[in-house]
């Protein structure tokens, strides 16, 4: 018999019992689910951890130094590399041609020094780290009090939490008493920061007539000067971060952020410029790490070797992300067998129902024998009907799923805004999910329809044909 | 429609489903009778008691015959009949018709002889109550495998020729007995076959209904030349149409009559079986 036939015989049977029937899809439907509702929750939360990841910018960031910078190599590193004096530096056109590599979105230098911040006539010591304008929206500013930089080279800063409470002259408490974000902000924000820092000025290197490269290179290293220049800059207290931007940095973290472009003018004296010092009295910047943001996390290992090839060390917590990639994969299986439990109970509903329907039909099923319904014949039928179920169950039960999902998720929606936390969307429902979905309820009707059809196809066509 | 429709040189329209090609062949190259049974056995095992529904069986039936199959309740003919139609296998024996020894046959192969070479008719009509009469009657087709827009005209033609083309929407439950036996003849002949077996086609219709149904079955045994093999308890019904009555008795035969008076067999056909 072929597929259309024996699809609409299939429907037409299962017309007949409609209320059988539909009780079985309906059991189906259930299962379906309570598998999609599972599984879409370890999606969402997946999906959500990953979100809330990756605007943190740690997972796709890869921290590039230069090998000369002793400090960060590692020994494999050391193995494989060049000696670090016959390494690269770190400088613009290295930061143009790594922004250039492939899947990398941005790479900026990492300009971040220790210096004095007087306000109110008080000095306070503390890390200020530039941040370019893509930083703006990182989980990291999402709760931030006040506003971002108005431009890349705006004399503005936006000053961490625990920096707010230095500068009121409060006690960081952490806890339920922990100081809100807001009270810090209130009295800081529109404020001015006087920072001191030293500037590297370049002298005028002694000219030279000499076609010779080689000597010019070996005057210009001898003749190498820059004076070092204390400024002063006043800046205006824009924004109060809540979360650390940089939890990643450990003790290298800063707790007062720049504009880049403003904090690149300044020229601030770095630790690389006494080591390259030769470089440092030119006028082009050198920079101590250069921050690449990768546009994929799944990315960042291939940017990563790049990078390596180009003869420079890098740094990424991929590894981090890896492990809790797997955590959601396995919290995805179990949460996926406990929802597909309930579709294994609805698969006996399948089957009791089916055989209930031969029993029901047997003498049917004896007739069409009769009159030359092959053994598959018969057996195809039910494994129809079965399948039928089984796809119509499939569908229902992803929209049924579908349609859980929305209401806990406005639910707790609900209870996250009565908390004062911002909306969160955990629930995801991939069309790859529905597919499969439907897909694994078809086989697993066709599964339960295999001793009933088997059954059916066994009938002895006299005795079926007795049967009242 | 009218492309499988053929008059007859009678005035009586041909079968519906003439354009089919028969599956195993016409009858006329088949060389002896269509069907032999030779020392068929089939006995059942009810407990401890071993039933002999058919004890050794030996008869044969001319391609083209109209022969009737005798005896009272239990004597073993609907066994023979359904041996015959390959519903069921003989515990030994053989049922050869056509030259294919039907015990021999797959289960697969059964199915294929039930769908092309058997048509049969029952006395409980044994039409599918969920089906309206045009679905019942297309059900052979469909698992032969017939396309659907000639599976439809060819329904059509059927239940026009058995006089239900008003009917064909009604399901069977809305039909008098004879209409529904009319649709189960209109069913067992859709796919032209060479043999119509009829396990008491009048057992559950009042005279002038079973009058009408009889009269259907020899108009299609005259004009195809089918071979009709019909189970039955009455005498005068067996007397009145068929050619041979083969008396049944404890699942054996146990006497045979021909009807002088019965023309089963057009001149020219009987002919030719004699020859060959």
């Amino acid at each position: 018999m072929k597929l259309p036939d024996l699809t609409e015989l299939a429907l037409r049977n299962l017309r007949e019992s409609v209320l059988r029937n539909s009780l079985t899809t309906m059991g189906i439907s259930v299962g379906v689910a309570s598998l999609v509702a599972m599984l879409s929750l370890g999606i969402g939360l997946q999906q959500l951890a990953s979100r809330h990841l990756m605007k943190s910018g740690l997972f796709d960031t890869v921290i590039v130094t230069s090998r000369r910078d002793l400090r960060n190599s590692n020994r494999d590193e050391e193995r494989t590399a060049p000696e670090p004096a016959e390494s690269r530096i770190l400088d613009e056109a290295t930061r143009q041609e790594i922004e250039h590599l492939p899947n990398v979105s941005e790479a900026y230098p990492d300009i971040r020094f220790i210096t004095e911040l007087r306000y109110e006539d008080k000095p306070h010591l503390t890390m200020v780290a530039a941040l370019p304008e893509s930083a703006r929206s990182t989980d990291a500013f999402e709760a931030l009090q006040g506003r971002f930089f108005s431009s890349e080279t705006a004399p503005e800063v936006v000053i961490q939490k625990t920096f707010a409470e230095e500068l009121l002259g409060r006690k960081p408490k952490s806890g339920p008493d922990e100081t809100n974000v807001a009270e810090l902000a209130k009295p800081l924000l529109g404020k001015e920061l006087t920072m001191r820092y030293a500037q590297r000025e370049s002298a005028k290197t002694p000219s030279s007539t000499d076609t010779n490269t080689k000597a010019t290179d070996e005057q210009s290293v001898a003749g190498a000067a820059y004076s070092v220049v204390s400024r002063e800059l006043n800046l205006k207290i824009v924004g109060v971060a809540d979360l650390d931007p940089e939890s990643m940095r450990g003790p290298a973290r800063a707790r007062v952020f720049l504009p880049l472009k403003l904090a690149e003018g300044l020229h601030v004296m770095q630790p690389t410029d006494l080591r390259e010092i030769s470089r440092a009295a030119g006028n082009e910047p050198l920079y101590s790490s250069i921050s690449v943001k990768v546009k994929n996390p799944s990315q960042v290992q291939a940017v990563e070797d790049a990078v390596k090839k180009m003869g420079f060390n890098t740094f990424s917590i991929l590894d981090a992300s890896r492990s809790i990639q797997e955590f959601f994969r396995v919290l995805d299986v179990f949460l996926g067998i406990f929802g597909s439990l309930a579709l294994a109970v609805s698969s006996i509903g399948i089957v009791n129902t089916l055989v209930m329907a031969i029993l029901e039909r047997r003498r049917e099923i004896g007739i069409m024998k009769a009159i030359g319904a092959s053994d598959g014949d018969v057996k195809k039928l039910f494994f129809a009907e079965a399948g039928a179920m089984g796809i119509l169950g499939g569908i229902v039960g992803v929209a049924l799923g579908w349609a859980i999902g929305q209401v806990i998720n406005l639910g707790t929606n609900v209870y996250l805004k009565r908390q004062s936390f911002p909306p969160e969307h955990f629930w995801a429902v991939p069309w790859w999910l529905v597919g499969a979905a439907i897909l694994f309820s078809f086989l697993v009707s066709l599964v339960s329809g295999l001793y009933p059809a088997g059954r059916a196809a066994r009938l002895d066509p006299v005795q079926a044909l007795r049967y009242e | 429609m009218g492309s499988a429709s053929h008059s007859q040189p009678n005035g009586v329209p041909a079968i519906p489903g003439a354009a089919i090609p028969r599956q195993g062949g016409d009858s006329s190259a088949v060389h002896g009778p269509a069907i032999r049974v030779e020392e068929l056995f089939r006995h059942y095992r009810m407990g401890e008691t071993v039933i002999r529904a058919v004890d050794g069986v030996s008869l044969a039936v001319r391609a083209g015959e109209f022969v009737a199959l005798l005896g009272s309740s239990g004597s073993g003919k609907s066994s023979v009949l359904n041996l015959i139609a390959g519903l069921d296998r003989p515990t030994s024996g053989s049922v050869i018709v056509h030259e294919r020894n039907l015990a021999q046959l797959s289960r697969e192969e059964l199915a294929q002889y039930r769908l092309h070479t058997v048509g049969m008719v029952f006395q409980s009509f044994n039409l599918i109550a969920s089906m309206t009469v045009a679905e019942n009657v297309e059900l052979p087709m469909r698992f032969a495998e017939v396309e659907r827009g000639r599976r439809a005209s060819l329904a059509q033609e059927a239940l026009t020729r058995v006089g239900l083309q008003a009917r064909m929407n009604h399901r069977p439950s809305e039909l008098s007995g004879g209409e529904q036996q009319r649709a189960a003849l209109a069913r067992a002949l859709i796919n032209r076959p060479q043999l119509l077996l009829a396990d008491e086609p009048t057992g559950n219709l009042d005279s002038r209904t079973g009058t009408e149904i009889m009269n259907m079955v020899r108009e299609f045994n005259q004009q195809l030349g089918m071979t009709v093999v019909m189970v039955t308890h009455e005498r005068a019904l067996a007397e009145r149409y068929a050619a041979r009555m083969i008396f049944l008795a404890d699942g054996k035969v146990v006497s045979e009559e021909t009807n002088a008076g019965t023309v089963a067999i057009p001149a020219g056909r009987e002919q030719r079986q004699e020859q060959q």
